[in-house]
């Protein structure tokens, strides 16, 4: 039983990083644009689609520090292409202009690289346990989870030390001032579009290594990226970071006990949250409304 | 005030042609669509799903707020029929009844959770609520047939007693059962919009901050507006089960809430008549996409990409603004 709850637990918390990973992108891409990107789990099917590309030529090192570079190029093009005309439009343009572009890029990988799942292949040592006790906890799964952390709290010094970085959080809380001072908003928007889609990329690479690529891989992990989102409070990063974990382990958690209601129960989490602390665990107050 | 009411009278007071253009046509399906190539069945798929974009637009474009997750009230009512044929009774008029009552009501009460939030974030909130019923539907085997969807129903005749009208296997009564269920519908949503509650909801479109400080309470009437849309969307699920019959898991997913916004705001959702227009338009296109590629997908989302940059008034809005 303790094994079986260990597990789970782990398994949770993997997933869980996931669903961070996904959901800072989308957060980031909230709070600044206040556009929800629909297609940010095709960038991450991308991602991985492009880290299977690059694999044969440079190895799986490489594609994991280039393909979410590439992912976040595309991410930069596609908002100075498409999403930057709905900005000032009602929120509604810009839900079916992501969501359309979801549905096209979903189609591309399907169109590319066929509908069948595909392997990416990661080093061999990395597949084997790191203990013959707990045979679940492969190399891979600790690197992925440090791979995260390294990511997300590189993510939080560059919005804390840079200057970009410190626009970005001004931007999130007085758009309007950031740009009676003299920053271009335009171009902000941009860089921010590309650290996201970078984040997705990312993810996507991580994800393929443990779970294998198909076209609609980014499907399942978006929805729970909004809940980890509304959970945490939107406008907070850091609650998306704990929303994110918190509906991770929950899910795994109840996969030990009541198996069919694991995707369930991170819906009542949210409902749950909706009705007593309305802003979320950590947002702030008026954010939400 | 006043620019309100004109608007107002510009989109609910419609021109006498226009009434008499689109019912003269509707009548007449049966007797010119084959000439067309097309079939019964899929008049009624557009006036379903018409019903259902209009439901949603009293929301949309009439209260100004924006749900991303209608497909679950559309689902919830297609399932809330089936059920009823399946297990309770073999009557169409209660299985409408209790589907719509089954969606509708699951709305109002989703609703309570949501009326605080705006923008995005309402959008957010709706969508993972449509989720909830998604998964539900999809995990509960035994009882809604899970991945493969309810089988195992069929519509029944109307019985009145005297007289009997077979809409269970003549496909042109079936229509014109569900052209009168729409009249209605729909006529019930002109009487509201013209109503000092359908006014309220205009006011909280074009402003709600000016709504709020008039004293109105804005969140009771987005809760209700978000209400009533539901009971329509679900009433426009039951006729899709019967339709069908068939109740289809993906009918609750976050893809048909999409298609029925897409609807909306192909055809206009500023006007009344628009999502019949966009459902028309988007009935045909899937039907034909579907029949000549198996990229229907990119299709599909090349025209929500192409709509959005180039005609985001929609077919009917750019009809008016030309004419006004």
């Amino acid at each position: 039983m303790l094994q079986l709850v260990l597990f789970n637990l782990t398994n949770g918390l993997i997933v869980g990083t996931f669903y961070v990973l996904m959901a800072l992108g989308l957060s980031l891409i909230i709070n600044l644009s206040n556009v929800v990107n629909f297609a940010h789990g095709n960038f991450l099917a991308i991602g991985g689609y492009l880290a299977f590309v690059l694999t044969p030529f440079i190895g799986f090192w490489g594609a994991l520090l280039v393909s979410p570079f590439l992912t976040a190029i595309l991410g930069f093009l596609v908002e100075k292409a498409l999403i930057r005309h709905v900005y000032t439009r009602n929120h509604i343009y810009s839900l079916l202009l992501t969501f359309g572009l979801g549905f096209i890029l979903q189609d591309l990988c399907r169109y590319i690289w066929g509908p069948s799942p595909l392997p990416l292949n990661i080093p061999e040592a990395m597949s084997a346990a790191v203990t013959p006790d707990l045979f679940f906890i492969t190399w891979y799964r600790v690197f992925m989870v440090v791979v995260v952390v390294i990511a997300v709290a590189a993510l939080f010094a560059f919005l804390r030390f840079t200057r970009v970085g410190m626009r970005i959080r001004a931007g999130t809380l007085d758009l309007e001032t950031v740009a009676a001072l003299g920053v271009n908003v335009s171009a902000l928007r941009s860089y921010n579009f590309a650290v996201g889609s970078f984040l997705a990329g990312l993810a996507g690479v991580l994800a393929a290594g443990q779970l294998g690529l198909n076209p609609n891989m980014g499907d399942d992990l978006i929805m729970p990226s909004f809940i980890a989102i509304i959970v945490g409070g939107v406008g907070s990063l850091t609650g998306t970071l704990l929303g994110g974990l918190l509906i991770g382990v929950a899910a795994a958690l109840t996969t030990v006990f009541y198996p069919s209601a694991s995707e369930a129960v991170i819906y009542i989490i949210m409902a749950l949250v909706l009705l007593l602390r309305p802003r979320g665990l950590l947002g702030e107050e008026g954010m939400l409304s | 005030m006043s620019t309100v009411t004109t608007r107002a009278d510009a989109t609910v007071v419609r021109p006498w042609q226009q009434l008499v253009i689109i019912w003269a046509l509707l009548l007449t399906v049966p007797l010119w669509l084959p000439f067309l190539g097309g079939y019964t069945a899929i008049a009624a798929r557009v006036l379903v799903m018409a019903l259902a974009a209009m439901g949603f637009n009293m929301l949309l474009g009439f209260t100004g707020v924006l749900s991303f997750g209608h497909a679950a009230y559309f689902g919830l009512g297609a399932y809330g029929a089936g059920l009823t044929l399946k297990y309770v009774a073999h009557s169409t008029p209660l299985a409408m009844l209790l589907g719509t009552l089954l969606g509708g009501i699951a709305g109002t009460l989703f609703g309570l959770l949501l009326v605080r939030r705006r923008g995005v974030y309402f959008a957010m909130v709706t969508i993972a609520f449509g989720q909830v019923c998604f998964y539900i539907a999809y995990r509960w085997d035994d009882f809604t047939g899970g991945y493969d969807g309810l089988r195992g129903f069929v519509r029944s005749a109307l019985d009145f007693g005297l007289f009997k009208i077979d809409i269970q296997n003549n496909g042109t009564l079936f229509y014109y059962f569900v052209l009168f269920v729409f009249g209605l519908a729909v006529g019930l949503q002109a009487l509201i919009l013209k109503s000092p509650f359908g006014r309220t909801m205009l006011a909280i479109r074009e402003n709600e901050r000016r709504a709020r400080f008039l004293g109105l309470p804005v969140e009771k009437h987005i809760w209700l507006s978000f209400s009533i849309s539901c009971f329509f969307t679900a009433l426009a699920g039951t006729l899709y089960a019967l339709l069908n019959n068939f109740a289809d898991p993906l009918g609750l997913n976050y893809v048909m809430s999409g298609n029925i916004v897409m609807i909306t705001v192909m055809g206009g959702m500023r006007t009344f008549w628009g999502p019949l227009l966009g459902a028309v338009l988007f009935v045909m296109l899937q039907d034909y996409v579907s029949s000549m590629t198996t990229n229907w997908m990119s299709f599909v989302g090349l025209v929500f990409v192409l709509v959005v940059l180039f005609f985001p008034r929609g077919l009917m809005g750019m009809l008016q603004r030309r004419n006004g």
